[in-house]
């Protein structure tokens, strides 16, 4: 073991408790890392409203890992009929939901806890578009970010897969088969994905071990490595402004507040009122009225009969708007490629954003009018994607979402001339509460 | 302290060991990516999977016009259509408002490379997969705007994804997100009522 010198700084009061803290520091970094992540890490102290939904991000992870734990006790990853002519895995959902005890709870959880992961995840992205949170210094911190969205869309989409209902078959049919879009490798692709020359068992199978252990290993990682990159940073705040830069005679931030216990605490009240949401959703109307899990989910999977409406759920239809809206095809990709391509880059845009972004403030508080103008138009434009992606095609709808789909791009495309040329206002030396 | 000691060694390091440690740790590296390959390989069909596929019969003696049934073959939908005289009529009209009339760029047997689409000209037979990403389109029979479709509609199939639509031939509308005809699957008859669907027609 080290030195006595060294053994010092681990020297604690004597008591039972802190001896075994002493030992224990001087084995593995507890003490020090409580303090650099927890009491000892100085967030800002004007955190309003919308830095609720990181924390809120966490929770739901937890528990949409706990609860799949328990479902993966009873579910049969498994696409052949059994006796009545059910496939295995439709009837191991059922069985879940009518003959374990608690499973109908445990079951809502998961697939309500999937909705409420896009709602907190989206309005903690929004925090972000708000407040500038992307911009340096943490241009990392939001890539890790962009990964992890990407991560639970493929989490998501997996998962969907699984209960092989209806919507489970023939939205990962059309999924997979956008790959098959790609020049050349496309058709292998999309059969490697499978795992066979249709969805069938083997694409069940493989769903179910990347969406039980591949996908949730990555996003617990991508999940460490962002919180890590901004404490390395320290966040961001709703001024915009660094708090660093204003420190005292110790070198603690005058704006700052040690995270434990100033937000751990008021953390808590958050999550006892989004838990209080939750539950409610859970047992009054886990299936969100067809949004959360649509109605033709439980019909199980046909791949004879594609059923006459199939929209996937409501966090991808914005992007499956887009998909739809681009039916033209320019040079040599045909129309199909450039749907996929435009849909890629609808959800792959957002990794840009740290460079477009040229305005000298961070924070809305403090931007023009134009970017007030531009994001209120991608917002509605998200909405309105949104909403058509769940309608059948028409061809008002189409009309609409091109349009639409041409302003949800001029937000990101545009961005390096209109954050420019927009007025803005001067940012205080300190945070400032509203 | 142990950092101060690795730019210590990093200085005094010869170039013959960076080398030597350059190239094991490339090999190392190639052979890491070469174990890829048995794992990349185990999600590509298996060889049952590839076996699977065997042709299947159908019944269509007591297919009566304007009806139409749906086998499975290779996990696919496989459509038997039996067209009246009146759709056949129609789908002359459409060639001018098909993305591809003479269905030259799409997927169909040599001996249905035809008007029709077909072995016997009413009998269709075609897989219900559509082309853009793989929805089965659902039957739009009735001509006109009976079925929620334009006054000008003769009949056909459209597909609930993305919109798509097809004629009784399966052949797709102009600018649609689907770009082929639906592809005819190799079919024989066995007899005058029994078609076998997945094995090619034995030359006469």
């Amino acid at each position: 073991m080290a030195s006595n010198a060294q053994y010092e700084k681990y020297k604690s009061n004597g008591t039972l408790m802190g001896a075994a803290l002493e030992w224990f520091d001087a084995r593995f970094p507890l003490t020090s890392m409580w303090k650099q992540h927890l009491s000892e890490y100085y967030a800002p102290k004007n955190f309003n409203f919308w830095y609720f939904f990181g924390v809120l991000s966490i929770v739901v992870l937890a528990i949409q890992i706990f609860t799949g734990i328990f479902l993966t006790m009873h579910y049969k990853p498994d696409a052949s009929l059994n006796a009545n002519g059910v496939p295995v895995a439709f009837a191991s959902v059922e069985y879940i939901m009518r003959d374990v005890s608690g499973g109908w709870l445990i079951r809502y959880m998961h697939s309500t806890g999937a909705s409420a992961f896009f709602i907190v995840v989206y309005l903690h992205m929004f925090r972000a578009l708000l407040y500038g949170s992307y911009r340096k210094p943490r241009e990392l911190t939001w890539l890790f970010g962009v990964f992890i969205f990407f991560c639970l869309m493929g989490e998501a989409f997996m998962g969907y897969l699984l209960p092989w209902g209806q919507m489970s078959y023939w939205g990962a049919q059309v999924i997979v088969n956008l790959f098959s879009a790609i020049p050349f490798v496309g058709e292998d692709l999309s059969i490697w994905i499978r795992g066979d020359y249709v969805i069938g068992d083997a694409t069940l199978n493989r769903f179910f071990a990347f969406h039980v252990i591949a996908l949730p290993l990555l996003l617990v990682g991508l999940v460490v490595a962002h919180v890590l990159a901004l404490h390395e940073t320290g966040s961001n705040n709703p001024d915009g402004i660094e708090i660093k830069k204003k420190l005292d005679e110790k070198g603690i931030p005058l704006d700052g507040v040690p995270f434990h216990p100033y937000y751990t605490v008021k953390d808590t009240v958050g999550v006892v009122v989004f838990l209080m949401v939750f539950f409610a959703i859970i047992c009054f109307s886990p299936e969100g009225g067809g949004y959360f899990l649509e109605y033709n989910n439980f019909i199980p999977a046909d791949p004879l009969k594609t059923p006459p409406h199939i929209a996937p759920v409501w966090y991808f239809t914005p992007f499956y708007s887009i998909l739809r809206a681009v039916d033209w095809s320019w040079m040599w990709p045909s129309a199909k490629l450039w749907g996929v391509i435009a849909m890629g880059a609808s959800v792959g845009v957002f990794a840009l954003l740290p460079w477009l972004d040229r305005s000298p403030v961070k924070s809305i508080r403090y931007r023009g009018p134009i970017y007030k103008f531009f994001l209120t138009l991608f917002v509605i434009s998200l909405f309105v994607l949104g909403y058509l992606g769940t309608q059948p095609p028409s061809g008002l709808g189409n009309l609409l979402s091109k349009i639409f789909m041409f302003v949800y791009f001029a937000f990101f495309v545009l961005m390096p001339w209109y954050s420019k040329i927009d007025k803005y206002r001067p940012e205080p030396d300190r945070v400032t509460f509203k | 302290m142990t950092n101060t000691m690795s730019m210590e060694s990093d200085c005094k390091m010869s170039p013959e060991r960076r080398r030597l440690i350059v190239a094991t740790a490339a090999l190392g590296g190639v052979g890491a990516i070469a174990l890829l390959k048995p794992f990349i390989s185990s999600m590509m069909p298996s060889e049952r999977a590839k076996a699977a596929g065997a042709p299947v019969e159908a019944d269509i003696s007591k297919l009566a016009p304007g009806q139409m049934i749906t086998v499975e073959w290779r996990g696919k939908p496989v459509w038997i259509l039996h067209r009246t005289p009146e759709m056949m009529a129609a789908l002359k009209k459409l060639d001018p408002v098909m993305a591809d009339p003479a269905s030259k760029n799409s997927e169909q047997p040599e001996y249905c490379k035809n008007e029709h689409r077909s072995v016997k000209p009413e009998i269709l037979v075609a897989i219900g997969i559509c082309t853009h990403l793989g929805c089965s389109p659902t039957s739009k029979f009735k001509p006109g705007s009976e079925e929620g479709m334009g006054a000008d509609w003769q009949g056909g199939f459209l597909c609930p994804c993305h919109g798509s639509m097809f004629d009784l031939s399966g052949r797709v509308y102009k600018n649609m997100p689907a770009t082929d005809n639906l592809p005819v699957p190799p079919y024989t008859y066995l007899s005058d009522t029994r078609i076998l669907i997945g094995e090619d027609q034995k030359r006469a």
